[in-house]
């Protein structure tokens, strides 16, 4: 009767998470099966033709290597948007992880009541509730050519002339990917900070390790997974962006997530779905680089 | 307590004071922006101050852009991704308490969501409905083939979408919330001859309750300005965040400032909402236990 009760119980608890299931399995399982398939399939400027082809996979990297290993010896456009794209990503991470780590160990470690921290945290969390593209947008008058950076450079005299890097560039996609994004660094290193036994740091002072050991030696591997988890986080948002580096690139720049939007605006359905299946390994790699470092599982 | 605080205190207390005005500073000045006198452009100085751009942008809205429209999808969007992305992720967590067939296939599936490219989500739901629309045009039956064009629109595609994005950090909140939840306050209210319902409605849900108005909150908000998943499965019709998207660099007026500044209130408000929610059903919480304690009247009452 007991093996009935628990038999009972569990099969209501799998009718409590259907929905959720199904929701999955609709809108991520199959589609992500379908993207797959159709990276296969042939297509002309009407429709998508089911037969199995690699075209898409060939076209995509279509002159590369003669380009590359023969003169003019320099990189295809796909190669370059590719590499674009993860020293973006790169680039974002580091500042992020920095960043992200120091605000984190001073909520962390130096505030000193649970209210003050809870309020500054809240302070950090409150933009990220709100709208993604007006923070991008807000940019614009400090970083424009006749924005408050420039007129203060110009009125300081630093400058003869305003400064053209400054908005629609490089810099200018990482500035907002870091403005946006240092929220998932600081979350989960918080967290693993925050689950250090205080009586393990006074016990590194009492054996006598300076401040800088305590942290090196005792406070980064304890926060290994939270680093792991915020820098999974930034570099799958960021590998896989289009908006930010279309917004605040002037829609110049070219990363991989561009390249799938616009063949998708463009009906190309089956190179798109190719760039994505190529995208999602090269994000899993990463993902399973960084999960080789610690065990994940064990610290949701 | 009281000791000195070592210099790191005052740098990284510096850090951290220049990280606020970094995430705060941008945001202030479009909303000082907006206010732009009618002569003002986008950039300083202020050119007199009024309400100008905000009157213009309700009468007018922006060039081409039929903006209310997208502002009610969204907002009708929003409170349905939230509404669904509460009660989901609760019935989710409360069968993960109970174990089950696939539950940690089930996790891999959610986490894998929350970290999967937005692109390639959106592609392949826009996909999968373009293979639906084809098959049903092509053996649909008359009647629905009749005038029929894509099956792809707010609440379908995008509303699926957007639940991909909202319902791993709702059901990862949910996780959190049980894991500080004592269960044997549910074992004595069961014990008591409670069913499951009533020990759900009457002791589980008013204890997590201001935890789960956070989720209502992430499923609210991350809806309201999603743009990459919404890309490719909204149809024709755009949503507020993909048209504002759309018009960063065509509109040369301080509308769009206005625009932005009331979309961030809308956010803040719906913040605002959900502390004092929280705040209250602390409070109350307060009340009832301490009353219970008395014993001057029972809180399953």
């Amino acid at each position: 009767m007991a093996a009935g009760a628990i038999s009972e119980k569990r099969r209501s608890a799998l009718a409590q998470a259907s929905p959720l299931a199904l929701i999955f399995v609709v809108f991520f399982i199959v589609p992500l099966l379908l993207t797959a398939i159709v990276s296969l399939w042939n297509y002309n400027e009407y429709e998508i033709l089911p037969d199995i082809t690699a075209r898409n996979y060939v076209e995509a990297f279509e002159g590369c290597g003669t380009r590359l290993f023969s003169p003019p010896h320099e990189l295809c456009a796909t190669l370059k948007t590719y590499l674009t794209t993860l020293r973006i990503s790169l680039t974002v991470w580091f500042v992020t992880l920095v960043l992200g780590f120091a605000v984190a160990y001073f909520l962390a470690f130096h505030v000193r009541s649970l209210t003050i921290q809870i309020v500054l945290f809240l302070v950090c969390t409150i933009p990220f509730w709100t709208s993604n593209v007006i923070r991008m947008i807000s940019w614009i008058p400090l970083l424009g050519r006749n924005g408050l950076v420039n007129q203060t450079l110009l009125g300081l005299h630093l400058v003869s002339e305003p400064v053209e890097w400054l908005l629609f560039s490089d810099f200018a996609v990482v500035l907002a990917f870091v403005h946006l994004y240092t929220l998932f660094m600081i979350v989960p290193i918080f967290n693993s900070m925050m689950r250090i036994d205080r009586s393990i740091l006074e016990a590194a002072t009492d054996a006598g390790a300076s401040g800088w050991q305590r942290l090196t030696n005792v406070i980064i591997p304890l926060t290994k997974p939270g680093i792991v988890i915020g820098s999974i986080f930034v570099l799958t948002i960021v590998m896989g962006d289009f908006v930010t580096v279309g917004v605040m690139g002037g829609q110049q720049i070219a990363s991989v997530g561009k390249m799938i939007n616009t063949q998708m605006g463009a009906l190309q359905f089956p190179p798109a779905a190719a760039h994505a299946v190529i995208l999602l390994l090269t994000v899993l790699a990463i993902i399973w680089g960084l999960t080789r470092l610690v065990d994940v599982r064990k610290e949701l | 307590m009281g000791e000195r605080r070592p210099a790191a205190f005052y740098w990284l207390g510096a850090l951290f004071a220049l990280f606020v005005l970094f995430l705060y500073g941008p945001m202030l000045t479009i909303v000082v922006l907006s206010f732009q006198g009618p002569e003002g452009g986008l950039t300083f100085p202020m050119n007199g101050a009024s309400l100008h751009w905000f009157a213009k942008l309700w009468s007018d809205g922006l060039p081409n852009v039929d903006i209310w429209s997208s502002f009610g999808r969204s907002a009708r969007l929003g409170i349905v991704v939230m509404l669904l992305t509460v009660v989901l992720s609760l019935m989710a967590g409360l069968a993960y308490r109970k174990g089950f067939v696939g539950s940690n296939a089930l996790f891999y599936v959610v986490v894998a969501s929350l970290i999967m490219p937005s692109i390639v989500v959106s592609l392949g739901i826009g996909l999968e409905f373009r293979i639906l629309d084809d098959a049903i045009k092509k053996h649909g039956p008359a009647a629905l083939t009749d005038g029929y064009d894509t099956a792809m629109g707010l609440f379908t595609s995008a509303l699926g979408a957007h639940l991909t994005w909202t319902l791993p950090f709702g059901l990862l909140i949910i996780f959190a919330i049980f894991n500080r939840f004592d269960p044997r306050y549910e074992e004595a209210a069961r014990d008591l001859g409670a069913s499951p319902w009533q020990a759900l409605r009457h002791v589980v849900l008013p204890i997590i309750g201001p935890s789960v108005v956070g989720v209502g909150l992430f499923g609210f908000t991350l809806s309201w300005d999603e743009i990459a998943r919404t890309s490719q499965t909204i149809g024709y019709r755009n949503t507020l965040p993909l048209e504002l998207q759309g018009q960063t660099t065509t509109v040369t007026t301080p509308v769009i400032y206005a625009l932005g500044t009331l979309t961030t209130a809308v956010s803040l408000a719906v913040i605002a909402l959900a502390l004092a929610g929280i705040l209250l059903l602390r409070r109350y919480q307060a009340r009832i236990g301490s009353a219970a304690a008395k014993g001057s009247k029972s809180a399953l009452a």
